[in-house]
């Protein structure tokens, strides 16, 4: 095990970074009060200093508990994004490259084409024709439904390359149905593919949610790590010199992105170990 | 072959500009909602008081806009406008076009992401190839690992970064708009460096992020094609290593990068907007990010749509060009 960690480095930088932010999310959840997560709950524009280890914010914020509040929140939009999109795509996935035909070419035809087309803007339109501002649930629900696009077109070409095994023609020629291939012989070898993707489309949630965020479409009143940058931006903290108020939502950001990428290239060794010799 | 490989591509592209139309269309009318009732009565609520004749003005603003006939008639109508490239007025700021405002700030987006694009995609390129090349210095591999941990970040927030270091701490460069205000817009060169210097922390934004992912996928492909039988071969033949490095394994390993470039066209725009929006910079991101505040409805559609057609095409040229560029692919398979 130690062993393959040694040689897995990436999995371990991903499982490391995500495992000290989880770890300082769990310990300031114990021990700060998110209620000053709220305006008003201090002096405004405090820099750091023994009662405010992150500062305040021109709105009177605690900025420790904007992060210990707001980060499992954005961590939920891109879960939640990211667990639906997966799902749907394996499912439409499967669908297609199992049953080929007239179902294979629409569902492909869709992937494709919704995957030239920028997401983050199309998300915009929805968000904006939904109006009301969104909630933390509801963006996850508009970002999943763009989410299993990508997942689709990846799990697909994996499918196919699966379908022709001997084991699968094996499992065929025993007489097992086709749903029961699909879950009994193909998902499970490819559990650390699904993984992979999984992780990818957590990140890209995220990033799509941080995006809306930061343009002025998410809850105003909700503490999440792209609603701070847009506090950031709109009260144009650097110009003013307020390091302290994008600094650490920043650091906290880079560490989930950093983190979830070097996790999806960890797990994309275990799932191809031929990368193992070549990359 | 050609002409119906062609005509075929010609025809998704088509299908893709109906598809925006379409949502545009359907997409508010799914929720409800009601733009010119909204900012009715918004600007009367500003005014401080609902004016008692606003359920007519509502009637005659929408026998005007045609919104009282049946749905499908205000669909064929929308789509009529939308071919002859009418987008329709802006709500926030009246008299001008949609059309007008998105012309205007276009160039600028181009210009920018065509430049960091160009730019990023062939610096990115070269260098994933040099650092699979056993042959290429050995400072280059140390640049590897930043590289990595820079793709990961999204651009707006390595401009955050870069704006606090380079405009605020250091005061190098400007932090915000296109251009200096009070500067006149002519071509001189004084202006034209203003503009550039303004180009800067954006561009460095995006060009920084995207270097590392092109050069991550150049890498991985030129493994790939140097395990080949072929350039096992050439080597044996006594081939100059640089001829077997450009013309053996670049040559061929470039093809599923351009095809990258396609695919990542739409990812590259969405973080563009932000980086606009981050640094005020005068482009479509700019332009969206103002009129989501304005909450504009008719000109955040217009810019939606305006963009998924210029990528859609952009797409489908580069989509001709592919077998062109790669022998290999032939027009019927795509």
């Amino acid at each position: 095990m130690l062993g393959y960690l040694r040689r897995n480095l990436s999995l371990v930088v991903g499982l490391v970074l995500l495992g000290v932010l989880a770890a300082f999310i769990v310990a300031g959840a114990l021990s700060v009060d998110t209620g000053n997560a709220q305006p008003l709950s201090a002096p405004a524009l405090q820099p750091p200093s023994w009662d405010y280890p992150f500062g305040t914010d021109r709105n009177g914020r605690d900025l420790l508990a904007v992060i210990v509040a707001g980060t499992p929140l954005t961590l939920r939009i891109g879960f939640v994004a990211g667990f639906i999109g997966v799902g749907v795509g394996a499912v439409l996935a499967f669908i297609a490259a199992f049953y080929r035909g007239w179902v294979d070419t629409v569902i492909r035809s869709i992937a494709d084409i919704g995957l030239t087309v920028p997401q983050l803007l199309v998300l915009i339109i929805i968000a904006v024709s939904l109006r009301g501002s969104l909630t933390v649930n509801q963006m996850a629900i508009i970002i999943a439904s763009l989410a299993w696009l990508s997942p689709t077109r990846t799990i697909r070409s994996q499918v196919l390359t699966l379908r022709e095994r001997g084991y699968v023609e094996v499992a065929r020629l025993n007489g097992m149905s086709g749903p029961e291939i699909i879950f009994r012989e193909l998902m499970p070898n490819l559990l650390p593919y699904l993984a992979a993707t999984l992780v990818g489309s957590v990140s890209a949630a995220i990033l799509a949610s941080v995006g809306l965020e930061v343009l002025g479409l998410g809850q105003v009143e909700a503490p999440t790590l792209g609603m701070t940058l847009y506090w950031v931006n709109f009260n144009a903290a650097i110009i003013n010199g307020w390091w302290w108020w994008w600094s650490a939502p920043l650091v906290v950001i880079v560490m989930v992105f950093l983190g979830l990428f070097f996790l999806t290239v960890g797990l994309d060794e275990i799932a191809n170990p031929r990368l193992r010799r070549s990359v | 072959m050609r002409a119906v490989y062609i005509v075929k591509r010609f025809g998704v592209f088509l299908l893709i500009v109906w598809l925006a139309a379409t949502l545009n269309f359907f997409l508010p009318k799914l929720s409800g909602q009601d733009p010119v009732r909204a900012k009715l009565l918004a600007e009367a609520s500003l005014g401080g008081y609902v004016h008692a004749g606003l359920e007519d003005m509502v009637n005659q603003y929408q026998k005007k806009f045609g919104l009282d006939k049946p749905l499908w008639r205000q669909y064929l109508t929308y789509l009529g406008a939308v071919s002859r490239g009418d987008l329709n007025y802006s709500i926030a700021n009246y008299p001008r076009t949609v059309v007008g405002m998105i012309r205007e700030a276009l160039p600028w987006t181009i210009g920018l992401l065509g430049v960091t694009t160009l730019f990023s995609f062939a610096a990115g390129t070269i260098l994933g190839a040099l650092l699979a090349w056993p042959r290429a210095p050995r400072w280059i591999r140390w640049l590897m690992p930043p590289l990595w941990a820079l793709h990961a970040i999204p651009f707006f927030l390595l401009g955050l970064v870069l704006s606090w270091l380079l405009a605020f701490k250091f005061q190098w460069l400007p932090i915000f708009g296109g251009y200096s205000a009070g500067a006149n817009p002519a071509w001189d060169w004084a202006f034209v460096l203003d503009v550039l210097r303004h180009a800067v922390l954006p561009s460095l934004s995006i060009v920084l992020v995207s270097v590392g992912g092109w050069a991550l996928a150049m890498r991985g492909m030129m493994v790939t094609t140097m395990g080949e039988d072929y350039v096992t071969f050439a080597e044996a033949k006594g081939l100059r290593s640089a001829t077997i490095f450009t013309r053996y394994c670049m040559r061929n390993a470039i093809l599923p990068q351009t095809t990258g470039l396609a695919l990542a066209l739409g990812q590259i725009l969405s973080g563009a907007v932000l980086v606009e929006a981050i640094f005020g910079y005068p482009g479509i991101g700019a332009l969206l990010f103002q009129a989501i505040e304005e909450n504009d409805f008719f000109l955040i559609e217009g810019i939606v749509f305006t963009v998924i057609v210029a990528l859609g095409f952009a797409t489908f040229l580069l989509d001709v060009v592919y077998p062109w560029l790669d022998p290999r692919i032939s027009y019927r398979q795509a």
